[in-house]
């Protein structure tokens, strides 16, 4: 064998575990998904194997699951924006401090030492009736009773924008690091005051980490299903909920497979459309 | 039974003149054979013995099984008790069909409703009651009814009963409006964002059916029943859907009144939280079975059902999980604790509770459980 034909096999051979791993834990189940969501549940729970398109019917054409669909879009577009005000200035701390990085990107990464489950909880310790928030206020006097903060869509909001934070934080940063702090002094020599030096140089440079942190916010944020039991009220479901309840509360497993192939058709849209406008080399650079 | 008991029992019956020499050596030739032929094989299928998997509904009810039954039946037996929990029957159907025939050993179901549906599916077992002595002391109402769903054979031992009633604060509700109101305390304005229900659809359409005055097993004004469960879900704070998660919603006051389990709220009071109890007319009566899996290792199944039956076993789980055993009181003494759990019967004929009929309630399944799901959901 040649030089050339070993160095021309090494990309497949290096790849090879890679691509066997990914065809057998996404491709493949995901082949079974998309054969499940073409049968049916029977009345005792077990399933009829075929081809039938009535999941498909009702997913596509029934507006509960649409309305669901737009109001999971709509929570994760907030939380997206919430992340993105919030964790920018937190971003920019970071990459501009002087010799504490790392110690700042290690408490940065310190809630993912404890369950997400948990730290979705500890919210009821805090706005809770009896939490932390309600009982300063009413040891204060401020108020003579606990006000309701829990179960609405705004601590649904507060649970994803505590989870994922991170996340954005950790994009934004990659990419503010990245820029040549000089180029903002440049500007400033040139007349322009330290904020329209921000606006005009480092906020259009860093726009591709904040595309990346928001996408990886956007997509995470539209799948979660435990932050709406934990945190949500009574209409508060994302259409994960949806896809938990068919595949675990109905034994619908048909119909469930149906909804989550849904719902991966919408998020995989975006991350195409992501891809072509942004490409995904700055969200590698954020996650590596 | 081990090989060596097995062994001895054969030679005592050559011993006793029961079979004749020529047979004796015969059947020991062909156990030697059969052994030495299936050893490497043996070896695992033993090992897979060794241990019998558990899986109920966490918190207190299975610390009480982990310290009063589990523990004590492998210190006697020597096999190893993996529990696991599950926050209702459906999750842990689910998982059930999604694993391999032995992965589940054992469940702590609720409801004659949740045994059809296991047997429907083909996930029962048939137990050999003979290895079950004790399940001669359990009420025989709670046996028969399983019997009857699995042409008189049995797949698991009725456990425990409990009741899901309703479960009040007393700083904000009293015992004589609950008395008043009944389950249409759960449709009072005045408690708007201080009620909250469990997520379950038949507990819901239970309790929907009394709030309109339906037989909770024959409801036949569907549209009144999701009018309720509207108004309801409208006052609701949340819907909760595991038992630590009500304990916590009552002991933190952020409800007032939820339908309950009597077994939780009696832990709550037990803790010292002025929580009441009452059972509605017509309240949910529930029994709960340990369901033996299709696939599962029958005589250490078995074995553990048994001791877990036995009095000492059952009373000290019973008084730990706060629900009364299915032990029948007219047959064994039940101490002092039992008689004062709630929902607990001393006639045995468990003729003051209502439980649900599983074919009503599983031949609805399908179309209630989405039903439900789109009103919970705000539709």
């Amino acid at each position: 064998m040649s030089l050339e034909e070993r160095e021309a096999r090494q990309p497949v051979l290096l790849l090879t575990p890679a691509i066997t791993a990914v065809g057998l834990l996404l491709v493949v189940p995901l082949g079974f998904i998309l054969v499940y969501s073409f049968w049916l549940r029977t009345a005792t729970g077990a399933d009829q194997a075929g081809f039938f398109l009535d999941n498909w019917r009702e997913a596509l054409s029934d507006p509960f699951y649409r309305d669901i669909l737009l109001n999971t879009l709509k929570i994760a577009a907030v939380t997206t924006i919430v992340c993105a005000l919030t964790g920018y200035p937190a971003a920019y701390f970071i990459a501009r401090s002087r010799g504490n990085k790392a110690l700042l990107l290690l408490l940065l990464m310190l809630p993912f030492w404890i369950s997400y489950i948990i730290r979705t909880m500890s919210w009821i310790n805090i706005l809770g009736a009896s939490g932390a928030v309600n009982s300063g206020l009413m040891a204060l006097g401020l108020i003579s009773e606990p006000l309701p903060m829990l179960y609405n869509e705004a601590t649904v909001v507060l649970g994803l924008v505590h989870f994922l934070l991170p996340f954005m934080v950790l994009n934004v940063f990659v990419s503010l690091d990245g820029i040549d702090a000089t180029l903002e002094d440049a500007a400033c020599s040139l007349g322009a005051t330290r904020w329209r030096s921000f606006l005009e140089v480092t906020l259009p440079l860093s726009l591709p980490g904040l595309a990346a942190g928001g996408l990886l916010c956007f997509v995470l944020a539209a799948g979660t299903y435990i932050t709406p039991i934990v945190l949500g009220g009574p209409s508060d479901a994302m259409f994960a909920n949806l896809v938990f309840e068919a595949i675990i509360t109905q034994l619908d497993w048909p119909m469930g497979s149906a909804l989550s192939l849904m719902l991966l058709a919408v998020l995989g849209a975006l991350v195409l459309l992501y891809n072509h406008f942004l490409g995904m080399a700055q969200l590698m650079k954020g996650l590596s | 039974m081990d090989n060596t008991k097995r062994y001895e029992r054969l030679r005592e019956r050559y011993m006793n003149g029961g079979i004749d020499r020529r047979s004796f050596l015969g059947l020991i030739g062909a156990a030697g054979l059969a052994y030495g032929v299936q050893t490497p094989f043996a070896r695992h299928a033993l090992a897979a013995t060794e241990q019998v998997r558990f899986d109920g509904w966490g918190g207190v009810v299975s610390e009480a099984f982990r310290k009063h039954a589990f523990d004590p039946y492998t210190k006697a037996s020597g096999i190893k008790v993996v529990d696991g929990t599950f926050g209702g029957g459906d999750e842990f159907l689910s998982r059930v069909k999604a694993s391999q025939p032995g992965e589940y050993n054992i469940a702590h179901l609720s409801g004659v409703f949740d045994y059809a549906r296991y047997h429907g599916l083909g996930l029962s077992s048939t137990l050999n009651e003979k290895n079950i002595p004790n399940l001669a002391n359990v009420i025989p109402k709670l046996v028969d009814v399983f019997r009857k769903v699995t042409d008189g054979s049995l797949s698991c031992v009725p456990y425990d009963y409990g009741t899901t009633g309703l479960a009040y604060n007393r700083k904000y509700i009293s015992d004589e409006e609950m008395k008043e109101k009944g389950a249409k305390i759960l449709l009072d304005a005045r408690f708007k964002g201080k009620i909250a229900g469990w997520s379950d659809w038949r507990t819901r359409i239970w309790y929907a059916s009394l709030q309109t005055g339906q037989d909770p097993n024959g409801a036949t004004d569907m549209d009144a029943i999701w009018d309720a469960l509207r108004t309801h879900r409208d006052l609701l704070l949340k819907y909760w859907s595991s038992g630590a998660e009500l304990m916590s919603l009552l002991a933190e006051e952020e409800i007032y009144v939820t339908e309950a389990w009597s077994g939780r709220v009696h832990a709550l009071q037990q803790q010292g939280h002025d929580i009441g109890y009452m059972d509605p007319p017509n309240g949910f009566g529930w029994q709960e079975c340990l369901f033996v899996i299709k696939g599962s290792p029958m005589e250490p199944c078995e074995e553990l059902l048994n001791f877990m039956l036995a009095k000492e076993t059952s009373i000290a789980v019973a008084e730990g999980q706060s629900y009364p055993p299915a032990l029948d009181p007219t047959k064994v003494e039940l101490g002092e604790i039992i008689p004062t759990l709630p929902a607990f019967d001393p006639t045995g004929t468990l003729d003051g509770l209502t439980f649900a009929d599983p074919a009503y309630w599983n031949g609805n399944e399908q179309k209630w459980s989405k039903a439900f799901s789109r009103i919970q959901k705000g539709y």
